[in-house]
C-alpha cells in the first residue's frame, strides 16, 4: 500500500443515530474504499469526532469531502496532512510464546515502549500505541514468535498546534 | 404555546403549519393513525392514489409545476418501499418533496415485524436527508426541518419515517420558531470576485455559450438569464431539465445539447471558448465522451451545489450560489465592463452557430408506408395547446421528441424524469402538476410502455377531478431500445415488441377508467383529434395515436462517443465549417 496517497480526514458530526451508516454508506456509494475509521464523543456534548484514513488520490478525495460536507449531519470536515498533524493507531498483538521465547518476546515489546497486559503459558499479549510505521517494525519484529491474532484500533489524529479543527475553516466551500 | 394532542394530530397540524394543501398517498396499517386526523384537516387535501411509485410522481409533479414542496404519505414495509424509485427520480432532479411513512412500533423495530423495513436506510443514498422518529415529541421539528431541507439549497426529497407507538401516543404540539441545523448552511450568495472573475473571461472570450441547466428553473431565475443573454447577446443552450429556461423563440436559443441534442446547440458546446455553465452538472448524457467535451473551452461553473462543481470537468471560475443571485450579478457586473468600453464582440461566433441552426434544424423523415409520424404529433400538440400548457413526458423517444418538438416558453411547463430516466412518470406527474394549477392545461406525452407501468392513476384522475390529458405516442414497442437495437444489435428485436396496437385496446382501457378515449391513425386527423381532447375539461382524456414504430430519434451521439461525432440523421455527419480560432 502506498503511503503516499493515504490521507486522514478528521470530521466533526452531530451525535445521532444512523451518522456512522449515513458516511459509510456515503463512501461505498462513491466508490472509496474506508481503510481505518475512529469514532468517539468530543469536548463537545453532542458533538462526535470521526477520523477516517482512506487510500485515494487529491481529485477525487476534494470531491467525497464535498459528498460529506452535503451531509445534514456532518459539521466540519479537515484534511489533516501528514506534515502538521500527529496520527497515533493502538494494537493489541497476541503472540505465541514458549518458556524459551517469553523473555525475548518481553524485551522487544520494551524496546518499542509497548506494554503486556496479558499473560498466559503459550501466548502474550502485548499492547502498543504509535504511528502506523511504528506499530509496523513492531509487527515485522514480532512475526518470527508467532502472532496469534492482530487487533487494531483506527487512526486517530488531530493538528499540532493549539487550534482544533472546531475553530478551523472548512476545507471545501 | 403548545397544546396537547397525538403523535398523528401533531404530524398533522405540523403539515399545516408547513403550508401543505395537498398529499398524495395511500394508508395503511403503520401509518394508519395519521390518516384519522387527516380526514378532518380543514387545511390539507388529501388524494387518494393507486399505488405510491404515483403518489412520489404526483408529488415531484406538483413540486416541479408550481416550485412548491410536495407531499407524499405511505405506509410501512411496501408502502414505503414503493416510493423509493420516485424518491430517488427528485434525488437526480433535484426536487423538493417529502415523503413521510409510517413504520412499525419502535418496540417492534429490528425484528422484522410485518411490513417493516428499515427505509431510512434504504434511501439514504436517495435522500436529502431523511429521519426516524420515535419519540411523538420530535414530530414538529422533524417536519419543520424536513421542509426547510428539500426547498432550500439545492432542492431534493426528504423522508420522514415516523413510528407507529409515536403516532398514538400524547405529546404536545410546539411549531419550532426556529430551526437548528448547525451542519446545513447552503451557500446561496456569490462570491464577488469570482463574479468580477466570470464578467472579464465573458468579455475576453470570442465564442461564449451559456450551458443552461435546470438549477435556472428551480432557482426562479429565467429573467435574470433572459436579461444577461440579451445583454451579452451571448447564445444559450437549455438542457433537457432546463427546456423553458429560455424561450424557444428567442433566437439565441440554440436548443437542447447532449445525446439527442440540436447540431448547433452540441455544435456550439464543442467549438466554444468559454462555456458558462449554470445549474447544470456536466451530466454524461449532456458531455458525451468527457474528455473531447467541449474541448477549446475556458469553464466557468456556477451551482448551488460545490460538489457539483469540477466533478466531471475541472473549472477555471467556480461559482456558489443561487443561480439567480449568480445571474443577477454577472449582469451588473457586466453591464459595469460594456460602460468602461469591454463588451466582448461575438458577431462572427453568432452568425456561425446560426448558421447551424438553419442548417441542421430539427427535422424528420415522413413514414413512406402512409403511417403517422410520432413526430408530427408532438409537433402538432406544441402548437395546438401551446406554450402556456403544461407537458409531463416518460422516458424514452417519445420523451425526447417532446423535448425537441414542443416550443418551450416559461419555465415549469416541461416536466419529466431526466437523470433516473424513470418510465412510467408521465400520468402521476401531470396528476400532481394539474392538481397544483387546476386551471392549466396539462398534457401527459406518454409512451406506450411507460402508460402501462403506471396507467392506474387514471382512476385517482377521474373520481378526484383532475382531468389531465394524455398523448399516446404508441409505436407498439419500448420504442428507445429499439431504436438502439435497430442501431447497434443488427435491428434484432429482444423483447421490445409490446404488440400494444392490439393489447391493451386504450381506448376501451381510458373509458373503463372513467375517461375518454380517442384514437387516431392518420396525420389528416391530428388537429381535429387534439382540437377535440382539448374541449374536453371534466375528466381526463386519452388519445392513442398509433404511430410508425420505426421512426427514430435524430440528431444522435452514440453512448461513450464524442459530442463531435454527432450524426445528424442516420449516416449523415454535419459539415462543421472552418473554425476561426
Amino acid at each position: 500500500m502506498s503511503e503516499t496517497n493515504r490521507r486522514t480526514l478528521s470530521v466533526l458530526v452531530q451525535d445521532v443515530p444512523g451518522v456512522l451508516a449515513r458516511i459509510a454508506s456515503l463512501f461505498s456509494r462513491r466508490g472509496f474504499n474506508i481503510e481505518s475509521l475512529a469514532v468517539g464523543t468530543t469536548e463537545k456534548p453532542g458533538v462526535s469526532r470521526m477520523t477516517i484514513v482512506v487510500q485515494c488520490d487529491e481529485q477525487p478525495l476534494e470531491q467525497v469531502t464535498k459528498q460529506l460536507n452535503k451531509l445534514v449531519n456532518v459539521l466540519k470536515i479537515v484534511e489533516l496532512g501528514r506534515e502538521n498533524s500527529v496520527s497515533r493507531e493502538l494494537i493489541l498483538v497476541k503472540v505465541r510464546c514458549t518458556r524459551e521465547t517469553r523473555s525475548h518476546v518481553l524485551e522487544t515489546a520494551q524496546l518499542f515502549r509497548a506494554k503486556v497486559v496479558d499473560v498466559a503459558p503459550e501466548s502474550v499479549v502485548i499492547e502498543a500505541t504509535g504511528n502506523r510505521g511504528k506499530l509496523n517494525a513492531l509487527l515485522r519484529v514480532l512475526e518470527p514468535f508467532g502472532i496469534l491474532e492482530i487487533i487494531q484500533s483506527g487512526a486517530v489524529a488531530t493538528s499540532r498546534g493549539s487550534k482544533g479543527i472546531g475553530e478551523r475553516a472548512l476545507r471545501s466551500a | 404555546m403548545s397544546e396537547k394532542m397525538t403523535g398523528s394530530a401533531s404530524l398533522v397540524r405540523s403539515l399545516e403549519s408547513a403550508g401543505v394543501e395537498v398529499v398524495f398517498g395511500i394508508p395503511g396499517g403503520a401509518i394508519l393513525p395519521a390518516y384519522d386526523p387527516l380526514m378532518d384537516s380543514e387545511k390539507i387535501r388529501h388524494i387518494l392514489v393507486r399505488h405510491e411509485q404515483g403518489a412520489g410522481h404526483a408529488a415531484e409533479g406538483y413540486a416541479t409545476a408550481t416550485g412548491r414542496v410536495g407531499v407524499c404519505m405511505a405506509t410501512s414495509g411496501p408502502g414505503a418501499t414503493n416510493l423509493v424509485t420516485a424518491l430517488a427520480d427528485a434525488h437526480m432532479d433535484s426536487v423538493p418533496i417529502v415523503a413521510i411513512t409510517g413504520q412499525v412500533a419502535s418496540r417492534a423495530i429490528g425484528t422484522d415485524a410485518f411490513q417493516e423495513a428499515d427505509i431510512r436506510g434504504i434511501t439514504f443514498p436517495i435522500t436529502k436527508h431523511n429521519y426516524l422518529i420515535t419519540d411523538p415529541a420530535d414530530i414538529p421539528q422533524a417536519i419543520a426541518e424536513a421542509f426547510h431541507i428539500a426547498a432550500t439549497g439545492r432542492p431534493g426529497p426528504v423522508l420522514v419515517d415516523i413510528s407507529k407507538d409515536a403516532l398514538q401516543a400524547q405529546t404536545e404540539f410546539h411549531w419550532p420558531e426556529k430551526l437548528d441545523l448547525p451542519g446545513y448552511k447552503p451557500t446561496t450568495k456569490p462570491h464577488n470576485r469570482q463574479i468580477k472573475q466570470a464578467a472579464r473571461l465573458i468579455t475576453e472570450a470570442k465564442r461564449p455559450v451559456l450551458y443552461i441547466g435546470g438549477g435556472v428553473i428551480k432557482a426562479g431565475a429565467a429573467p435574470e438569464l433572459a436579461m444577461l443573454a440579451e445583454l451579452a447577446q451571448i447564445p444559450v443552450v437549455t438542457t433537457l431539465m432546463a427546456r423553458g429556461a429560455f424561450p424557444d423563440t428567442n433566437p439565441l436559443n440554440l436548443g437542447m445539447p447532449g445525446m439527442h441534442g440540436t447540431v448547433a446547440a452540441v455544435g456550439s458546446l464543442q467549438e466554444a471558448d468559454l462555456l458558462i455553465a449554470v445549474g447544470t452538472r456536466f451530466d454524461d448524457r449532456v458531455t458525451g465522451e468527457l474528455s473531447s467535451f467541449a474541448p477549446k473551452a475556458r469553464i466557468i461553473h456556477a451551482d448551488i451545489d460545490p460538489a457539483e462543481i469540477g466533478k466531471n470537468k475541472p473549472v477555471e471560475v467556480p461559482i456558489v450560489g443561487d443561480a439567480r443571485e449568480i445571474l443577477a450579478a454577472l449582469t451588473v457586473a457586466l453591464q459595469s465592463q460594456h460602460d468602461r468600453g469591454n463588451a466582448g464582440d461575438y458577431a462572427a461566433w453568432r452568425s456561425r452557430v446560426f448558421g447551424w441552426k438553419q442548417t441542421y434544424s430539427l427535422g424528420y423523415d415522413e413514414p413512406t408506408d402512409n403511417s403517422l409520424a410520432p413526430q408530427y404529433v408532438i409537433e402538432r400538440l406544441g402548437a395546438i395547446a401551446g406554450p402556456d400548457a403544461i407537458y409531463a413526458a416518460g422516458v424514452g423517444q417519445h420523451q425526447m421528441w417532446a423535448a425537441q418538438f414542443v416550443e418551450y416558453e416559461n419555465p415549469r411547463t416541461w416536466l419529466n424524469s431526466g437523470g433516473l430516466g424513470t418510465m412510467g412518470y408521465a400520468v402521476p406527474a401531470a396528476m400532481g402538476a394539474k392538481v397544483g394549477l387546476p386551471d392549466a392545461v396539462v398534457w401527459a406525452v406518454d409512451g406506450d410502455g411507460c402508460f402501462q407501468m403506471t396507467n392506474q392513476e387514471l382512476a385517482t384522475c377521474t373520481i378526484n377531478d383532475i382531468p389531465i390529458k394524455v398523448a399516446l405516442i404508441n409505436n407498439s414497442s419500448l420504442g428507445m431500445v429499439r431504436q438502439w437495437q435497430t442501431l447497434f444489435y443488427a435491428e434484432r428485436y429482444s423483447n421490445t415488441d409490446l404488440q400494444s396496437h392490439e393489447f391493451p385496446d386504450f381506448v376501451k382501457l381510458a373509458e373503463a377508467y372513467g375517461a375518454v378515449g380517442l384514437r387516431c391513425d392518420s396525420a389528416a386527423d391530428v388537429d381535429a383529434t387534439i382540437e377535440k381532447a382539448m374541449a374536453i375539461n371534466d375528466r381526463p382524456v386519452v388519445v392513442d395515436f398509433r404511430v410508425h414504430r420505426d421512426a427514430m430519434v435524430w440528431p444522435m451521439v452514440a453512448a461513450g462517443s464524442s459530442n463531435d461525432e454527432i450524426k445528424y440523421a442516420r449516416d449523415i455527419a454535419p459539415k462543421w465549417d472552418a473554425s476561426d480560432e
